[in-house]
């Protein structure tokens, strides 16, 4: 039995579920991008990451991150090479985002969608926010 | 926008409810027309899995924030799967009616 893959950390999966090619029949098969891909897509080109923080990032060691990394590359190529679609689907993958604490009211929050800055509390409205790392949860 | 609140009853006069998953009552507010509406926790007497069941449910309503006092292991999870906010508020003596009044800020 092979060694068990470890989760890949997903902290902005896409709000959407693929791509179609236009101007060609829709009867190409359809090429599956796990969500891991994406997100190595997502954090070398769009947040221009190197794959050694990237590879942090997803919690993964940076060989892996590699392999993902060229893995979805690949995908992408062909996709737009053969005109096929392409989905977004599966993948060993969690989805986490970080906690704060509001020092006004007490409250702790989390923010699941990460590409709007956190600066005010969920629940007052304060700016008197921080942070949690590690195990403060 | 709407928002999720565990409560302990049916009133505005009703305290938040310490747990997510086997909560007395969901109340849901609109932040667009102030109203609010209340749903028996279904989840309440679940064995196991409530609080994934209770997300899925709020999910299933457009909720995008849920206010609680704590959170269960597995419900961390799914939210983020459903870009669904967590709040946990340790002082659960605050009514849904203050509660409220908080979020409009």
């Amino acid at each position: 039995m092979s060694r068990p893959k470890h989760l890949r950390k997903i902290s902005n999966p896409p709000g959407y579920k693929g791509f179609n090619p236009i101007g060609v029949s829709n009867d190409h098969l359809p090429l599956v991008l796990n969500l891991e891909e994406y997100e190595a897509i997502r954090l070398s080109d769009f947040d221009l990451n190197g794959q050694v923080e990237a590879a942090e990032i997803m919690g993964i060691s940076r060989p892996t991150f590699a392999r993902i990394y060229e893995s979805a590359r690949r995908k992408v190529a062909q996709a737009f090479v053969e005109a096929r679609p392409l989905v977004f689907e599966g993948g060993k993958v969690y989805f986490d985002s970080d906690w704060y604490i509001c020092n006004n009211c007490g409250c702790r929050f989390d923010h699941p969608d990460k590409e709007i800055q956190v600066s005010v509390c969920a629940l007052c409205g304060s700016t008197d926010i921080k942070q949690l790392k590690g195990d403060e949860k | 926008m709407k928002i999720a609140i565990t409560s302990t009853g049916n009133t505005p006069d009703a305290q938040l409810d310490n747990r997510f998953g086997r909560c007395e009552y969901f109340a849901f507010y609109d932040t667009k027309d102030h109203s609010i509406k209340y749903l028996p926790n279904p989840h309440k007497n679940d064995v196991k899995s409530a609080g994934e069941e209770s997300i899925k449910l709020i999910a299933s309503k457009g909720v995008q924030k849920v206010l609680s006092g704590e959170f269960g292991v597995k419900v961390k999870n799914q939210a983020d799967k459903y870009r669904i906010q967590l709040i946990m508020l340790e002082d659960t003596t605050k009514t849904i009616a203050e509660l409220i009044q908080m979020l409009d800020h």
